[in-house]
């Protein structure tokens, strides 16, 4: 069954000019769609149109059956419901917790249903600090507090922006996995604006890849990712540091992530390199493989 | 030295004050949230009306209060024949125009607390299913705290130490208008120089003591952030 159907336009003011946003999508329910693509195409205003925090020029949206939107470009609206009777739960960047309530409070603004709250904060890993308030948290007992309260109301559909950004490698996996369980437990549908391949390929069924108000491409992490029209085994974008020779090869020594790696290269391949070159390292078979990168490779680090 | 004393005046300022205060509070909590939210073209006009009175002599203001409020005009008239109270050199008249002259007093602290306010908490809080007046009473007005003190205390402040829009409005009549700053002014026309510095004393004290707190409550809670 699809739970969101959005045929939403907004012109947008970018960098170069302005540009008309443009999707059309739907969504089935029960799964994890991972929005992606460079800043200002887009993503946050697509979430914020689902949640009726910015109202689109004109299209329609359903979800789970109930029209959310409805209007035509420069007449006014003839469904546009406010952000309070729609059935989304937002986690904001920068979490928005309210800073004069406790962790349970945050909750329970939400909904006064205590056992509801218990249960979340229980899910999420917070009992104990449930009288604690939010300036006292670290980044990551922020955000599991912003999920909890996102969920107090039962949402139909769970929009996150840029939920795990800003924090750690560590916590980062933890809360992907919280993110999977809370998806699998409750069933809610949730869609993500994330930068991360990893964490896109981790939670996400689909990822829907904006570039300018345009939805660029639409497949499963591994389509994106893996299966391209390469026969890499594995393929890593990273930097070239230095190339040094040795005996009648090279070793470049490459930057990918926070890890440092020597490749051997040949001549051939060293004429095409020099140090500050962004590369794909790969592998066919055993040996890995250097080589430029082009744009028609796709760039994970603009996700 | 001191035979003159009347504590009558300063009871009379602190009524003024009280009232004026709950006036303008109640008045300008609404105002202040729909100045802070709307990006609406008329909104400069309407904060620099209201802070009108920080810039003008208060006998300007007074002057047009007295013609404003004069029996013969349109709103003197209302409220002469239709609820009995005369607006001139009466408590209810200096009280009306202790209103307009402290009512920026109070809606710049409480505005410019709200705007402060950052814009994804409200959002937080609509998505929550919370309407604006929930969000106003249950997030913004816990936040702005030490706006909301500044602008009582300073509203009260600035009302006990008006002068001239109280005298051009309501005179000196003993126990209706004469308030403390003009039972000053009053003593001193009279030479009588010994009660007067008991009274300017008293103002002084009280003016300390109250932008004090201010500064205290301030500090306090900006601490924590």
């Amino acid at each position: 069954m699809n739970m969101v159907f959005a045929s939403l336009k907004k012109k947008l003011e970018g960098a170069d000019g302005a540009f008309m946003l443009e999707t059309e999508v739907e969504i089935a329910g029960g799964g994890i769609t991972a929005i992606a693509g460079p800043s200002g195409s887009g993503k946050t205003t697509f979430l914020r149109m689902l949640s009726g925090l910015t109202s689109p020029d004109g299209g329609s949206l359903e979800v789970d059956g109930e029209t959310w939107f409805r209007g035509e470009i420069g007449k006014t609206p003839q469904v546009n419901m406010k952000p309070q009777q729609r059935k989304a739960g937002v986690v904001f960047q920068g979490y928005a917790l309210f800073p004069h309530m406790s962790v349970l409070g945050n909750l329970l603004y939400a909904s006064r249903d205590r056992d509801m709250a218990e249960k979340l904060l229980q899910m999420v890993g917070l009992r104990q600090l449930r009288h604690a308030r939010p300036a006292n948290l670290s980044g990551g007992q922020k955000q599991r507090v912003a999920l909890a309260r996102a969920l107090m109301q039962q949402p139909r559909i769970l929009l996150l922006d840029e939920p795990l950004s800003a924090l750690d490698e560590r916590m980062k996996v933890l809360l992907q996995d919280k993110l999977l369980e809370i998806n699998r437990d409750l069933g809610v549908t949730i869609l993500l604006v994330t930068h991360d391949s990893s964490e896109m390929y981790r939670l996400c069924d689909r990822v829907l890849l904006f570039e300018k108000g345009r939805i660029a491409a639409d497949a499963s992490p591994r389509k994106l990712f893996v299966e391209r029209e390469t026969t890499q085994k594995f393929a890593f974008k990273g930097e070239i540091l230095e190339i040094r020779a040795v005996d009648a090869v090279y070793i470049a020594v490459v930057a990918i992530g926070n890890n440092l790696v020597e490749v051997v290269i040949d001549s051939d391949e060293k004429e095409d390199l020099q140090a500050g070159d962004s590369v794909i390292v790969g592998t066919k078979a055993f040996n890995p493989t250097v080589r430029k990168f082009a744009a028609k490779d796709f760039d994970v680090s603009r996700l | 030295m001191s035979e003159g004393f009347d504590i009558e005046p300063f009871l009379l300022s602190f009524r003024l004050a009280a009232i004026t205060t709950v006036i303008l509070f109640a008045v300008s909590l609404p105002l202040a949230w729909k100045l802070s939210q709307t990006r609406s073209v008329f909104k400069p006009f309407v904060e620099a009306c209201i802070s009108m009175p920080i810039v003008l002599p208060p006998t300007v203001l007074g002057f047009y209060l007295l013609v404003l409020l004069s029996g013969r005009s349109p709103l003197g008239m209302f409220f002469g024949e239709r609820l009995h109270i005369d607006l001139v050199f009466t408590f209810e008249g200096i009280l009306i125009a202790s209103c307009i002259y402290s009512f920026p007093f109070m809606l710049q602290p409480l505005q410019a607390g709200m705007e402060q306010v950052p814009v994804k908490l409200l959002e937080a809080s609509y998505t929550l299913g919370k309407s604006k007046l929930q969000t106003l009473l249950h997030v913004i007005l816990p936040n702005i705290k030490p706006s909301m003190l500044t602008g009582l205390i300073i509203t009260f402040a600035h009302t006990v130490g008006e002068f001239g829009v109280v005298l051009m409005v309501g005179g000196s009549i003993q126990g209706e208008t004469r308030v403390a700053s003009i039972a000053i002014y009053e003593l001193v026309e009279r030479m009588e120089y010994g009660t007067a510095h008991i009274y300017a004393a008293i103002l002084i004290a009280f003016s300390f003591a109250v932008l004090m707190t201010v500064y205290l409550l301030n500090h306090r809670y900006k601490i924590p952030g």
